[in-house]
């Protein structure tokens, strides 16, 4: 009998199946991945649009700017100027992938093993996504933050609503910690705090409430207001995380207002990791799945009509124009990593004279897959390139470093793919995948005994400021948060 | 463990409340596209979706980001170097950043200035009626364009109780037990009346042995009774209903308007939405709608729509040409018999004096005879529509038509200055349609 899993375009769910134990097995034994329990679901095409425009997650809360995406996606698919993604993961516990309905057998395959265990691996593993994302709690939050918003708009009317959402959105760059977790009160705070209710409480205490009949609570305490929170204000300071900023000193919002920040902050705080690792998380899904499906082949459980059709998607997943071309739009996450990950399998296995000076450790170890596992698990796209790009690579890619001076009438090629540049050029391409290249806005000072005038400041990275018209959007948002003036000043560094 | 989840079924338009926020914040630059789309298409094609182009006024996102342009400088990485050393120079492409430049250009040239997307007809249409200042009945009945009735589509072996047809399950219900030969009350009857017969005449061997075969023969007869029912279910049959949309006759609609000079842009533009919402509503009506366009000056010609809103011609005005013509066109394509007639004349009022008195011969005589409706507007600038505040005062057309008024229901007139004020053309034909 034949061993295929498959052999036409159809799927069922039983073949899905057989085909995801398949995968399953050569995942675990073979490769020694370690994910979270997933959970695949199938949705059609109007649904992935959906799951487009709400950030590609299940749940979202309402937004005229996730419709306005959705219109614009819509109609590019619907003229045929974009093919849809062949699946989204979302990085939750258990891992929820979903698998385009029109997909063949043959994707839905690679994409099972690209999505459910490439991207789940990573998700488990990155060092950036333990410390920062709370992968069993996020579906949970989502669905509150949904319910909140919708209580908020039904209590103070969708326009309110609106425009703290819209304030927020627009600094939700700057409401992440990039460096520490957000700040936990003292110990002795907290006791005070709880020392000072207990003291309302006995002071306000009448014999009356025991009157009360049963069922009826007696007025609670007012939150205790914290004396010293708008006198050491100063000593937070420098804060980088505006949105947090606001949320907890902006003298003019109200309670739900704060809430609204405070979930949209989480928001922010949840994706930061993702955009610091794009490449290594389509690189590690993308290794993953091209390993897998040859896997599969090797072992007779596809067909080579299987095989050449998976080939010829792979081979557009990570093709990578060059910077002249009408299609470049910036280096390809899928084809840089994918090729880092592939190179390094190569310097362990057939490494050549100049792998063994670079990369002393890695040439000939043979071990591979310890290595890449390694390196999943500790870097990040800025340090991963940094560490790894070999000077093969650089060649293969033919890189090469610009220097750009604004009042300049050209750029100046400072580096390329030779001897003398092989640093020069990794560590250019490094940085230009390290956040730092966001703007670093910080609070600087808040005059809350004065006129209350809040005073940001840009720390400028080489003289380059901030794009004048945005600017003034932005600080109008700030200031409808903050509720007085406020001031930006570009700092040079 | 794994889970798989089929979630195609799960309910469809989970962002149609983003959307609705969307097009309520965008609903200043949405409307002016639409209006501009509207007015660059054709009467008929009101009820359709269509691309829209919007400005991104009113729907920016604004975050911070770099402007490397301006000042400072950076360092980046291209892939693809061809033949540059260290040391060259490249011409830093215009701004806009036509290719080449990578990532940074595309993050930075984000402009966004317009913004496409796709309206169904109906978000068209709610914008079309909000300036039009419709009532929310109209709107609805409107939108709504198919009637369907449900009609009979034979019979079925499935459905409600209600429904049952009864003399096609009789039959049913008789053949079977034809069929499989199940004895009738009567002939169980027979065979009682044969064994007490017996049982009553003598006493014999033979007797004994005929009673206990009657009596076999009724118990045989009656559980025989038993298992083939009076009547079983697959004798039910039930009515089945489909439906259908009501086969509606056809209608000519008759788009008459002066084109001489004096119908500047801003007039045609008010009649071409007057054109388009009596369209619209006929479509509702008839299956078949044909619209005829006659333009006249001191003459009279059938056109196709392009030259009716867009051309300009010099001369005179004569309105009972385009009577006159109309007529001749009905007569040699549109019969009554087969046709709803509807006109629809749009005028800024001014005709050869003495012409007005032929136009109302013509109306009582011939015209309105054959017509379901016939609306005249006339259209003015907002100054003159205060100096003919009174509905009596106005130029010999306006008066003469006011005669012609009063003598047919179905013939109304108005003059209207602002989109606002079409709709009470109309008033008595959606009075009529809602009934």
């Amino acid at each position: 009998m034949s061993k295929l899993l498959f052999s036409g375009a159809e799927w069922d769910f039983a073949t899905l199946d057989r085909t995801y134990k398949a995968i399953e097995e050569i995942a675990h034994k073979d490769l020694g991945l370690d994910v979270y329990p997933n959970q695949i679901e199938i949705i059609s095409s109007e649904q992935m649009l959906d799951a487009y425009s709400s950030l590609a997650m299940p749940l979202m809360y309402s937004h005229w700017s996730f419709g306005k995406l959705f219109a614009r996606e819509e109609t590019l698919y619907r003229a045929g100027y974009s093919a849809l993604a062949y699946e989204i993961v979302i990085n939750s516990s258990p891992c929820i992938s979903y698998l385009l309905e029109e997909n063949t057998m043959t994707m839905q395959a690679l994409v099972m093993a690209h999505a459910a265990f490439g991207h789940n691996h990573f998700f488990k593993n990155n060092y950036l996504f333990r410390q920062w994302t709370n992968a069993e709690g996020i579906l949970d939050y989502l669905a509150f933050a949904k319910r909140y918003i919708a209580a908020c708009e039904e209590r103070h009317g969708r326009e309110e609503v609106e425009a703290v959402l819209d304030a927020a959105h627009a600094l939700m760059d700057q409401g992440v910690f990039r460096y520490r977790r957000p700040p936990r009160p003292s110990k002795e705070r907290v006791l005070e705090k709880h020392r000072r209710r207990m003291a309302y409480e006995e002071e306000a205490y009448s014999e009356l409430w025991r009157t009360l009949p049963a069922g009826i609570e007696p007025p609670a305490a007012p939150p205790t207001p914290d004396p010293d929170a708008e006198f050491d204000i100063d000593e937070k300071l420098p804060e980088e995380n505006v949105l947090y900023f606001l949320e907890k000193h902006s003298p003019s919002l109200k309670p739900w207002q704060r809430e609204t920040l405070r979930i949209v902050r989480n928001m922010a705080q949840y994706f930061y990791p993702q955009r610091q690792l794009k490449v290594m998380n389509e690189g590690c899904a993308t290794f993953v799945h091209y390993t897998i499906m040859n896997q599969l082949y090797d072992r007779g459980l596809i067909t080579e009509g299987s095989l050449l059709e998976f080939m010829h998607s792979h081979t557009s997943v990570v093709f990578q124009p060059e910077f002249g071309d009408k299609r470049y739009s910036g280096i390809n996450p899928y084809a840089l990593g994918y090729a880092m990950m592939d190179d390094i399998k190569r310097i362990c296995e057939r490494p050549t004279d100049e792998d063994r000076d670079w990369f002393p450790d890695l040439a000939g170890s043979g071990d591979w897959m310890g290595a890449l596992k390694y390196a999943w698990a500790n870097y990040r796209d800025e340090s991963f390139i940094e560490q790894y790009l070999s000077p093969k690579l650089m060649r293969d890619f033919r890189f090469f470093a610009l220097f750009d001076k604004a009042d300049a009438e050209t750029y100046k090629v400072s580096a390329i793919h030779n001897e003398r540049g092989y640093r020069e050029v990794r560590a250019a391409l490094a940085r230009q995948y390290d956040t730092s290249g966001d703007p670093n806005i910080q609070v600087a000072r808040a005059d809350l005994k004065g006129d209350r005038t809040l005073y940001l400041e840009h720390h400028m990275h080489r003289g380059v400021p901030l794009h004048d018209q945005t600017k003034d959007h932005v600080l109008g948002h700030v200031e409808l948060l903050w509720g007085h003036d406020v001031v930006l000043e570009e700092i040079a560094a | 463990m794994t889970h798989f989840i089929d979630r195609r079924l799960n309910p469809k338009g989970k962002s149609l409340g983003n959307r609705q926020r969307f097009l309520k914040r965008a609903r200043t630059q949405i409307r002016e596209a639409v209006q501009k789309s509207l007015k660059d298409s054709a009467v008929a094609d009101l009820g359709k979706d269509r691309k829209i182009r919007i400005s991104t006024k009113g729907t920016k996102e604004p975050r911070f980001r770099l402007d490397p342009q301006t000042a400072g400088d950076r360092d980046f990485v291209l892939p693809g170097n061809r033949d540059f050393t260290p040391g060259d120079e490249i011409k830093k492409p215009k701004s806009g950043g036509s290719g080449g430049r990578g990532k940074e250009a595309t993050d930075s040239g984000e402009g966004e200035d317009d913004f496409e997307f796709t309206m169904t007809q109906e978000e068209i249409l709610d914008v079309f009626f909000e300036d039009l200042a419709l009532p929310n009945l109209v709107r609805t009945t409107l939108k709504n364009a198919a009637v369907k009735t449900w009609r009979r589509a034979g019979i079925t072996t499935a459905g409600s109780p209600n429904q049952i047809n009864l003399i096609r399950t009789m039959r049913n219900a008789y053949g079977r037990r034809l069929a499989l030969r199940r004895p009738s009350l009567g002939d169980v009857q027979q065979l009682e009346e044969n064994l007490d017969r017996v049982e009553r005449e003598e006493q014999s061997d033979e007797a004994r042995d005929r009673i206990s075969a009657l009596k076999e023969q009724i118990a045989r007869a009656n559980a025989k009774r038993k298992w083939v029912g009076f009547i079983d279910p697959v004798d039910v049959r039930f009515n089945a209903f489909t439906e259908q949309s009501v086969p509606t006759s056809q209608a000519v609609m008759f788009c008459l308007m002066d084109v001489s000079g004096s119908m500047g842009e801003r007039e045609k533009d008010l009649a071409k939405r007057f054109y388009m919402l009596l369209h619209l509503f006929l479509k509702r009506r008839y299956e078949k709608v044909d619209v005829v366009f006659i333009r006249h000056t001191h003459d009279a010609q059938e056109v196709d729509e392009q030259e009716f809103f867009y051309s300009r011609q010099s001369g005179g005005t004569i309105v009972s040409t385009a009577l006159n013509k109309m007529l001749e066109i009905q007569k040699e394509r549109y019969t009554t018999s087969d046709w709803n007639i509807y006109a629809a004349q749009a005028s800024d009022g001014y005709t050869q004096s003495g012409d007005a008195r032929h136009c109302v011969e013509l109306l009582n005589a011939e015209i309105m005879p054959l017509c379901q409706y016939y609306a005249y507007i006339e259209i003015l600038d907002e100054r003159e529509m205060e100096v003919f505040a009174s509905e009596d005062s106005g130029a010999e057309l306006w008066r003469a038509y006011r005669t012609v008024a009063a003598a047919w229901d179905n013939f109304a007139t108005k003059r209207i200055a602002r989109p606002a004020d079409i709709f009470p053309v109309f008033h008595e034909l959606f009075r009529k349609a809602e009934a």
